[in-house]
């Protein structure tokens, strides 16, 4: 049968031609190029004003940021040295960069301290992030976090930090133990343990000023990035607890709970953050004796931690509402307290659902810590509006202190971002 | 009966207030250091250094004070106020005295219920314009687009001038000094109008100061000086009588080398003998030592050292005496006798 034709054909081929390469037009990058940049008349011009659009960008980026220089006094030291070749003006940085970090008036030799509170802070923030790793005493240094934090940074006698952590977990175990004759009951006599123990710790406090002793640093010398990111940890940190306690008190069914929920967080919404602010350094001023040494800082903490958890406590009450009601009945059916159907069945799965609310709010809060500059803080905006730019030696340089501004914020914007993309998987239990 | 329990509220607290701004020299004193409400920064006027440490032509009023009632010129904690909270801050018993480029005029005086002890700089509103206009008069900006910062003296001051010359203007409004420069350089405006010492110190943070002029007219009165609260007039005179040291010191050629030697022994003239305490008793008569103006002039300086040292000819803001010259030399700093 092979050769049956044999006399009529040349040639038979036997083996299969190897498969030839794509045409050039076809493959690698000029496929690319052409299938994603150049597929119509539309996309190529839009391709081509795009293209022009980042040489025209980077002609201008690139020279400042390489002609630049980080040397000289003064503005007209730079400029000589530049001599117009376009550079950036980066000594201003580099001469003010503690002011930038620290404000201008934290003392220089004491400058550690905030720098350690701030390493510090990447031992006590993972506990309570990533609690599913690591072992459960590593919670203690979260705890302890606070605390250490604030004598470092504000120095004095160690004594007033014990003396109030101590007030925190007397006035929790006081309510602990109490709180089965009454909520109500137990909330009181916590919160009378804690403020006997203030009262004591600060006696001894006065008595033993030398224990332990920092050198104290006044809430007026704090500023710079320092001071947004003391603002946004520690407002951010209270306000979750806040705006879930809100949250669930507008759901409740005692009218006066709901009632005052309800206003409190329709007024703070509807308020902008800056009058608040105003509120907080101008108008507190005449009402308060005019002794009365109630700290600036603390005052501004209070009325940001209101601001902020008003809006968690929205995104809160978003998460609870979209829970099944089902899951409320199933914590009644089990025969669960309300405290514990909370705790244990919706919380954790409402709280899931407001992880990138909660994100979103808190990365916009910290942005927002820049607003005190307007009430003659000197945070890293304050520093930079004010004596900075308004100084004999820099007026005249603005680019390159707003460029490292800008830095400074993604940075930490972008790693909030990160890590809560991270949760969200981590949480994850739909087994999609 | 909410009102009458707010009200309540603020009667305590204003009779609080009062209560305690009777005896701001013992406040002081006690304290150990002086509360002087400055400038978030101005060049020149007050602004920290590198380090930290203020210094400036306002600055160095708060330092006067302090050493002529306290004996240290460091004895000051410099509280920054922006242009919206600087007259609270002194109301509400911040601050001791307000130091920070402010205007004195009748509402401020008696409205607001402040006392100005004097005037340390005489300025007044003028405008820039860049080279390439050719323009060499400020009656020649008919038409022209202007940068003014808003909510300020100058704005209404501009309406004024233009209105009396009968020309006619188109306003840029901008929010703050440093902004209204990046938009007059990026020629968003043809002239920028502000105190004539800001657009000294601002021209000279310019990359290419020579392609801008600064117009000799002067279209408004700025008298600047440091105030303090109504309702203790020791603490004025005090504080009015440091500033007049200074000015004083400079007429009778009193300098911040030789008051010193100067202060230790009587010399020839008597009205430098009675200000510096070698004579009389003139520290007595106002609760401070005797030493009070020999140690104000020997931490600062005299007036005209203060001035050549933070906005004189000698620094980039190459301010000139002018108006704010002695009297001798035709200008309208003058103080009044020691005696």
């Amino acid at each position: 049968m092979s050769d049956t034709h044999a006399q009529s054909v040349a040639f038979v081929r036997d083996t299969e031609i190897p498969p030839s390469p794509p045409p050039a037009r076809e493959t690698g990058a000029i496929k690319w190029v052409r299938e994603n940049l150049f597929s119509g008349p539309m996309n190529s011009i839009l391709t081509i004003l795009g293209l022009l659009i980042a040489f025209w960008l980077l002609s201008g980026l690139i020279p400042w940021v390489v002609n630049g220089t980080w040397t000289g006094n003064d503005i007209r030291e730079c400029r000589e040295i530049l001599q117009g070749s376009g550079g950036g003006c980066f000594a201003v940085v580099a001469e003010r960069w503690p002011q930038l970090l620290f404000g201008f008036q934290y003392p220089d030799y004491l400058r550690w301290r905030p720098s350690l509170a701030f390493v510090l802070l990447f031992l006590a923030v993972p506990p309570m992030l990533f609690i599913m790793f690591l072992p459960r005493w590593t919670l203690a240094l979260s705890a302890v976090y606070p605390f250490l934090a604030y004598w470092l940074i504000w120095g004095g006698t160690i004594l007033t930090p014990i003396f109030i952590a101590l007030a925190v977990l007397f006035g929790y175990f006081t309510f602990a133990k109490i709180e089965k004759r009454g909520f109500v009951t137990g909330l009181l006599a916590g919160i009378v343990v804690a403020a006997a123990i203030i009262w004591v710790g600060g006696l001894v406090a006065g008595e033993f000023s030398r224990f332990g002793r920092l050198e104290a640093v006044e809430s007026r010398a704090m500023g710079g990035f320092m001071l947004n990111l003391i603002l946004g940890i520690v407002c951010v940190s209270l306000s979750i607890p806040f705006g879930i306690l809100l949250a669930l008190g507008r759901q409740s069914r005692l009218p006066i709970v709901k009632g005052f929920c309800v206003v409190f967080i329709e007024f703070v919404r509807g308020v902008p953050l800056i009058t608040l602010l105003f509120v907080a350094n101008v108008v507190l001023a005449y009402f308060l004796p005019p002794n009365a040494n109630f700290d600036l800082i603390l005052r501004v903490i209070i009325m940001i931690t209101m601001f902020s958890s008003a809006y968690i406590a929205e995104v809160i009450r978003g998460g609870l509402a979209a829970l099944p009601k089902g899951q409320y009945e199933a914590g009644d059916s089990l025969g669960l307290d309300y405290a514990q159907s909370m705790r244990l069945i919706i919380l954790p799965q409402a709280m899931k659902i407001s992880i990138p609310g909660i994100v979103n709010v808190a990365v916009g809060l910290f942005k927002d810590t820049t607003l005190v500059s307007v009430i003659s803080m000197f945070d890293l905006v304050g520093m930079i509006r004010g004596p900075i730019l308004s100084s004999t030696d820099w007026a005249g340089v603005y680019w390159e202190l707003w460029a490292a501004a800008c830095i400074l914020f993604f940075t930490v914007c972008y790693g909030i971002s990160q890590y809560s993309q991270w949760l969200e998987r981590q949480l994850r239990t739909d087994h999609h | 009966m909410k009102n009458s329990v707010i009200l309540g509220t603020l009667a305590v607290a204003g009779l609080a207030a009062a209560g305690a701004s009777a005896a701001t020299l013992d406040d002081v004193k006690a304290r150990g250091t002086l509360n002087c409400g400055v400038t978030t920064g101005v060049p020149g006027f007050a602004e920290p250094d590198a380090n930290g440490v203020w210094q400036g032509f306002d600055v160095a009023v708060c330092r006067a004070v302090a050493a002529a009632v306290l004996g240290d010129a460091e004895a000051v904690t410099f509280v920054p106020t922006t242009g919206k909270t600087r007259f609270t801050a002194l109301a509400s018993g911040e601050i001791d005295v307000l130091a920070r480029n402010t205007t004195w005029t009748f509402s401020r005086d008696t409205d607001l219920k402040f006392d100005f002890v004097g005037v340390n700089y005489y300025d007044g509103q003028g405008f820039m314009v860049p080279t390439a206009l050719g323009v060499a008069s400020a009656k020649e900006l008919d038409g022209a687009t202007v940068c003014i910062q808003t909510g300020t003296t100058t704005e209404l001051n501009l309406a004024d001038y233009f209105r009396v010359n009968g020309m006619s203007y188109e306003p840029v409004p901008i929010e703050t000094g440093a902004e209204a420069v990046q938009q007059f350089l990026a020629g968003a405006c043809d002239v920028y109008t502000t105190d004539a010492s800001a657009l000294a110190a601002q021209r000279a943070g310019f990359a290419n100061p020579d392609d801008y002029v600064v117009l000799p007219e002067i279209v408004s009165k700025e008298p600047l000086g440091p105030l303090v609260r109504h309702g203790d007039s020791e603490w004025a005179d005090i504080v009015r009588w440091t500033l007049n040291a200074l000015i004083s010191a400079e007429e009778l050629g009193v300098t911040k080398e030789n008051v010193e030697q100067m202060a230790s022994a009587p010399g020839d003239n008597p009205e430098i003998n009675r200000m510096l305490g070698t004579e009389g008793e003139l520290g007595a008569m106002i609760g401070l030592s005797s030493s009070w103006a020999k140690d104000a002039i020997a931490a600062v300086g005299n007036y005209g050292e203060v001035f050549d040292e933070n906005i004189g000819e000698s620094t980039p803001i190459g301010l000139q005496r002018g108006l704010n010259a002695q009297y001798k030399d035709g200008g309208l700093i003058y103080s009044p006798p020691f005696r």
